[in-house]
């Protein structure tokens, strides 16, 4: 048993090392959308003047993101927030928001 | 025939669906016989942890075990010193978080043995644990500042944790001073919790006194050589409200200023350069990982005394099986509300993970936002994004992912009092609907 857990756990690590750390599994988008909460609300349903993200259409998302990251929206906090994610994790937010309402 | 609880659970459980049938979750959920994970503490890290380890993985069997009845906040305590709002404004109750969790134990963890995996507590409890989490925040070094003892703590407050023995002392000394008054305030050198706190805690008494009180002076003693963030904004603020650098400020900032006596008798703060007498004398001590953290042994890095950890799991590099959580880390990140509150989730994630027995991400992006208020109705803000960097095992901020606000906004006031809301919903799981009091 312990063998097969040792064996079960290098098979693991060899596949995780082999994975691009781009790789967009359930388990990190769900932590990256978990991660909008303090400011948008649980599940993205906001309590204050902050928006709701839940039910947002993918494509409003994407492009808001990016408008914040290249300042064609004017610089407020997600400009910092939205400077730090890649095209492809935008796009994971995004499908994640959107089916999530 | 007598039956006993655990017999009838083992009855119930053949029948498989009373406990649905029944809707009694402290049946089903006694009976939980998944992994068993013990969190300490139930502020903003190990409340957020137990709620989203439920949320994602319902078959771990959490015990979360928190010394206080209530949660008080403290993001906007410093609203109370200027008195803005009641204690009772930023009091929330635990049922929320007690109807998730599998036992939820009012009670105070006395030791950890991490070798049989088990915690004891005050009242004579012990509890087996597959996974320890260790949220306790913070513990003051009050020896670290001579005369700062048991006598003069009696009537020289920190506020640095709130609650009616410290926050509310403290507001009754600022309501209770003459005009023309002095209020000294002493700040830690870095790290400490909260690091914008101290510069907004002299915004918003500065804020009170000008209203209230307008002769009255706010002395800012830091141990740092300037202002550890946001400086320019404070400045800005400092200037353009209270009259920094001119002959009537309100805010006297002395940087470099480690408070090296108190005499709380005479009521006099002693300093490298300076000995200043206050009306209200608040001293910030300098801060540890919480003493929960050495029962553990996982107290180790800088000069013992915060836990280093790895960043995808949190799991302490000293002591296998015990996760440490939020203030207590030793870490890149700021010790604010936002990490911890986000680092609960970030834990969660690689236990779920880890209790299934996959391997945990291995490069988890997180992010951390800090408003400040510099008046009662203006604020900024600092936020970051950080991803972790398998080569260097270190969390990295990412260059263009953080900045600061270009200047202080009423909207960014509303955003404060929003992201309040939302960490605080998010942390104790307050549901939709939820009326809050605290005044804005």
């Amino acid at each position: 048993m312990k063998l097969f857990a040792a064996l079960a756990l290098l098979l693991v690590s060899t596949l995780c090392a082999a994975a691009p750390e781009t790789l967009m599994t359930h388990s990190r988008v769900r932590f990256m959308a978990a991660n909008c909460a303090y400011c948008h609300g649980p599940d993205g349903k906001s309590r204050g003047s902050i928006p709701s993200l839940a039910g947002m259409d993918k494509n409003h998302f994407v492009s808001r993101m990016k408008a914040f990251r290249d300042g064609t929206r004017p610089n407020t906090i997600m400009t910092s927030h939205a400077s730090g994610y890649t095209d492809a994790e935008f796009a994971a937010l995004g499908d994640w928001f959107a089916t999530h309402k | 025939m007598a039956i006993d609880r655990r017999d009838f659970l083992k009855a119930s459980a053949a029948l498989g669906t009373l406990g649905a049938l029944a809707g009694c979750t402290s049946l089903s959920t006694a009976h939980n016989t998944g992994p068993k994970v013990i969190i300490v503490g139930a502020g903003f890290g190990g409340a957020t942890c137990a709620r989203y380890l439920k949320t994602w993985d319902p078959k771990i069997n959490i015990t979360l075990i928190e010394a206080n009845r209530d949660f008080v906040s403290c993001p906007f305590s410093n609203t109370v010193l200027a008195g803005m709002n009641e204690l009772g404004d930023l009091t929330f109750s635990y049922d929320y978080l007690k109807k998730t969790v599998d036992s939820f134990v009012q009670d105070r963890v006395t030791a950890i043995d991490s070798i049989k995996r088990q915690v004891r507590t005050a009242g004579g409890l012990r509890f087996d644990y597959d996974r320890l989490i260790l949220a306790g925040g913070v513990e003051f070094q009050f020896d670290k500042v001579p005369g700062y003892d048991e006598t003069a703590r009696r009537t020289i407050k920190h506020a640095w944790k709130v609650g009616s023995e410290q926050t509310g002392v403290l507001r009754r000394q600022l309501a209770a001073m003459p005009d023309g008054g002095v209020f000294v305030m002493s700040i830690p050198k870095m790290p400490f919790r909260c690091p914008p706190a101290p510069y907004e805690r002299a915004c918003l008494i500065a804020d009170y006194f000008r209203k209230a009180k307008p002769r009255t002076k706010v002395v800012v003693l830091d141990g740092n050589p300037d202002i550890v963030v946001m400086k320019q904004l404070f400045l800005t603020a400092w200037k353009k409200h209270y009259g920094f650098e001119t002959a009537n400020s309100i805010i006297d900032y002395r940087p470099d200023n480690e408070i090296h006596q108190l005499d709380a008798k005479k009521m006099i703060v002693h300093t490298n350069f300076d000995d200043i007498t206050g009306d209200v004398i608040n001293i910030i001590p300098p801060m540890r990982a919480a003493a929960i953290t050495e029962l553990a042994g996982a107290r180790a890095s800088n000069n013992g005394h915060w836990c280093p950890i790895d960043y995808r799991t949190f799991e302490s590099t000293i002591v296998p099986n015990v996760h440490i959580l939020g203030d207590s880390t030793q870490s890149v990140f700021p010790k604010s509300g936002s990490v911890a509150n986000n680092t609960g989730k970030m834990c969660a994630t690689a236990l779920v993970e880890l209790l299934n027995d996959r391997w945990p991400d291995n490069a988890p992006v997180v992010t951390n936002t800090c408003y400040a208020a510099s008046t009662d109705h203006t604020a900024f803000n600092v936020a970051a994004v950080f991803r972790y960097d398998p080569a260097a095992k270190n969390m990295v901020a990412e260059l263009g992912g953080s900045g600061i606000s270009k200047q202080e906004s009423e909207l960014e006031f509303s955003y404060m009092e929003s992201w309040a809301k939302n960490l605080l919903a998010d942390s104790l799981g307050l549901p939709e609907g939820y009326r809050y009091t605290m005044k804005f």
